[in-house]
C-alpha cells in the first residue's frame, strides 16, 4: 500500500515572511534529503523535503507560493493532512569538513543533514543565501547544532553582499572542504558545481512531481533519471551529464521551462 | 534458447515486451532508458493536439493488489513532442506514438505528425477511463470508432493499433469495429475504472476521484478480454494488463496475444523488468519445448 496516511498537525511555526514549519506525528525513519508527499484533501498533494526529524515527529518547511502551500500555511495544529513516504535517496554524509550551501528555502532540507553531521562530530560550515534578511530562517537553529553559519544576502541587508555561490567560492579557496551539499535555485547549484572541480558534490533537485513512485516519468531528468526515486539527491559526476541541470525544468504538461 | 522475436502485422520486434503508454515516456531520456532496459518497443505517452497539464495530485496510488491512477492525459502537445521523438529517430527500437483526440480529424492530424516524426506505428488511445470527451467516450461508440480508424488508415502508411477498454459492455464488438476500420492490431486492455476512499476524511483520494486500476489484480480481466477478442478478429492482439513475470506473458500469448505491454510492473520490478520478463519467457519456453512465440499464440483455444 502506498497511499496517504492521515495524521494531525502538531505545531505550525512562522520562520520568516511567508515561511512556516509544520510538524506532524509520523513514526519511522527518514534520512535527511528524503521527502514526503503531503496531501491536503480537496486541494493537492505535493512533495516536501523533511526539515525536522525525530523518532515520532517529522517536520516540513515551506514558502507560501501555490494553492497547496497556501492551504498548508493556514492549517492550524489539530488539522488533518495525509502523509506518505519518505521517498527518495537522501544525502550521504562523507568527509571531515562539510560545506552546506542553501539558497532560499533550500536551507530547510539541509538543516537535518547539518544536524546529523554535527551529531557525528563532523566539522560543518553552512552558507545560507537569501535575497534579503527578512527571508532568513534557521540561522540560530543551525548554530545550536554547532555549525559555523555564514549568511549572504543579494541586497547586502545582512552578512556577505552577493550570491551564496560567490561566498562558497571564497570558502572553497580558503579552507579544505571534503564535500559540498546543496539545495537551492538550480543555476546557483550549477555555478557551485563548476567551482567544486574534484570535491565531491551532492545537490537536491526539485521537479514537478506526480506519482512519486518512479513510474509516471513527470520528474525525469537526463537519461530517464527519476528525481522522485533515483534522486532527489544526485552527485556531481551524474549532474555533469544531465543536460537539464540548471538549464530547464518541465511544467505539469511536460513542456520545457528555462530557469 | 527460444526465439523471442515476434511480428505485429508488418512490424517486427526483437522481443515481445513493449513499454505501455503512460509509463516513463513523456520525454526522450526516459524512453531511451526503457530501451536500454530491454523493451522490444516503446509506446509513448498519449499525445494530443494541445498541451495538457493533467489532474492535480494525488494522481497515482498503490493499493493492495495494483495501482490506481488518474493522470488526466498530461502531455506537452504534438508540436512540442516532436523534439522528444527527434532525439529517438536513430533508435533501432520501434517507437509507437500513442495519440488521443475527440474526433477523426484530430486523430488524423496527430497520426500524420507521429509518422512525420519517425514513429514506427501509432496507437489510438480510445480507452482512457478518466478524461472527459477523450478516450472512452470515443472508444465505446462502434460507428465513431470505425470511422476514426478508417480515416487514420487512409492517411498514414505506418501500422495503426487501437487500444480498447474493458469498461464497456462488449469489448469484442469494439475490437471488431476497429478491425472493420482496417486497424493493424488491437491492444487490450486499458485500465479498469476504480476508486479509493480515505476512511478518516471520507475523501476519494485521487484528485479526479475515479481512476484506472492496473497491475496484477486486473490480469484475469485482461486475459479474458484477449481470449475473446483474438478469436473474433483476424488481426493481431497485443496483450496488456497486470503482466509482471514471464509466465504472465505466456498466459497472454496462450490467450491469443502476439506481443505484450508492460506498465505497472516497472513499479513492481524496476525498469529492468523487460530483461527479467524476457529471460523468464525464454526459460519457460525452453523448459516446455517451444521454439517460437507464434507456437504459443492462441494455444488456449482447445
Amino acid at each position: 500500500m502506498n497511499i496517504p496516511a492521515i495524521t494531525t498537525i502538531l505545531t505550525s511555526t512562522t520562520d520568516a515572511t511567508d515561511i512556516k514549519t509544520i510538524t506532524f506525528r509520523y513514526l519511522g525513519t527518514a534520512v535527511p534529503g528524503q521527502f514526503f508527499m503531503i496531501w491536503i484533501p480537496g486541494v493537492d498533494e505535493i512533495p516536501m523535503s523533511v526539515s525536522e526529524i525525530t523518532k515520532d515527529v517529522k517536520g516540513i518547511t515551506f514558502r507560501k507560493i501555490g494553492d497547496a502551500t497556501h492551504a498548508l500555511y493556514h492549517l492550524s495544529p489539530g488539522s488533518k493532512i495525509g502523509v506518505r513516504g519518505p521517498y527518495g535517496n537522501g544525502f550521504k554524509l562523507t568527509g571531515k569538513h562539510l560545506l552546506f550551501v542553501g539558497g532560499g528555502t533550500g536551507i530547510a532540507m539541509l538543516a537535518p543533514a547539518v544536524e546529523q553531521a554535527r551529531k557525528r562530530k563532523l566539522k560543518s560550515t553552512v552558507i545560507i543565501g537569501v535575497k534579503t534578511k527578512n527571508d532568513l530562517f534557521f540561522e540560530d537553529r543551525l548554530r545550536r547544532f554547532g555549525a559555523t553559519v555564514l549568511v549572504s544576502t543579494d541586497d547586502g541587508s545582512k552578512g556577505y553582499k552577493g550570491f551564496a555561490s560567490d561566498l562558497a567560492k571564497d570558502i572553497l579557496k580558503k579552507e579544505k572542504i571534503d564535500a559540498v551539499f546543496t539545495c537551492g535555485p538550480e543555476p546557483m547549484m550549477k555555478t557551485l558545481l563548476s567551482c567544486c572541480r574534484t570535491i565531491p558534490f551532492q545537490a537536491s533537485l526539485e521537479r514537478y512531481m506526480k506519482c512519486s513512485i518512479g513510474i509516471c516519468g513527470q520528474c525525469c531528468v537526463g537519461n530517464g533519471l527519476r528525481v522522485c526515486l533515483d534522486g532527489p539527491i544526485f552527485d556531481g559526476k551524474t549532474l555533469k551529464k544531465v543536460e537539464d541541470f540548471g538549464v530547464y525544468r518541465r511544467d505539469a504538461a511536460g513542456r520545457k521551462i528555462p530557469f | 534458447m527460444a526465439d523471442l522475436s515476434t511480428t505485429i502485422g508488418s512490424l517486427r520486434l526483437k522481443n515481445p515486451t513493449l513499454l505501455a503508454s503512460g509509463i516513463m515516456d513523456e520525454d526522450a531520456g526516459s524512453m531511451q532508458r526503457m530501451i536500454d532496459c530491454g523493451a522490444g518497443a516503446i509506446v509513448t505517452k498519449s499525445i494530443g493536439m494541445q498541451p495538457r497539464e493533467g489532474y492535480a495530485n494525488p494522481t497515482v496510488l498503490e493499493l493492495e493488489f495494483g495501482l490506481l491512477n488518474a493522470m488526466g492525459l498530461p502531455n506537452p502537445g504534438i508540436d512540442q513532442y516532436g523534439q522528444e521523438m527527434e532525439k529517438l529517430q536513430k533508435s533501432k527500437t520501434p517507437i509507437i506514438g500513442s495519440i488521443y483526440a475527440a474526433d477523426a480529424e484530430e486523430f488524423v492530424a496527430l497520426a500524420s505528425k507521429m509518422e512525420e516524426y519517425g514513429a514506427a506505428g501509432v496507437e489510438l488511445n480510445v480507452s482512457c477511463p478518466h478524461a472527459k470527451r477523450y478516450g472512452l467516450e470515443v472508444g465505446c461508440d462502434t460507428t465513431l470508432l470505425q470511422a476514426i480508424v478508417s480515416s487514420v488508415k487512409q492517411q498514414v502508411r505506418i501500422p495503426v493499433f487501437v487500444k480498447v477498454s474493458p469498461n464497456v459492455v462488449n469489448i469484442v464488438e469494439i475490437a471488431q469495429a476497429a478491425e472493420k476500420g482496417n486497424a493493424d492490431a488491437i491492444v487490450a486492455i486499458n485500465t479498469v475504472k476504480g476508486m479509493k476512499i480515505d476512511l478518516e476524511t471520507a475523501h476519494p483520494i485521487l484528485a479526479n476521484r475515479t481512476g484506472g486500476y492496473s497491475g496484477k489484480a486486473i490480469k484475469p480481466i485482461g486475459v479474458r478480454c484477449v481470449y475473446d477478442i483474438a478469436q473474433s478478429i483476424n488481426i493481431p492482439v497485443i496483450g496488456v494488463g497486470g503482466i509482471t513475470t514471464g509466465e504472465d506473458a505466456i498466459e497472454y500469448f496462450m490467450a491469443g496475444a502476439s506481443a505484450i505491454q508492460i506498465g505497472s510492473a516497472v513499479y513492481y520490478r524496476g525498469p529492468d523488468v523487460f530483461k527479467h520478463v524476457c529471460k523468464e519467457i525464454n526459460v519457460w519456453m525452453d523448459k516446455h519445448g517451444y521454439k517460437k512465440i507464434a507456437e504459443l499464440v492462441g494455444a488456449a483455444y482447445q
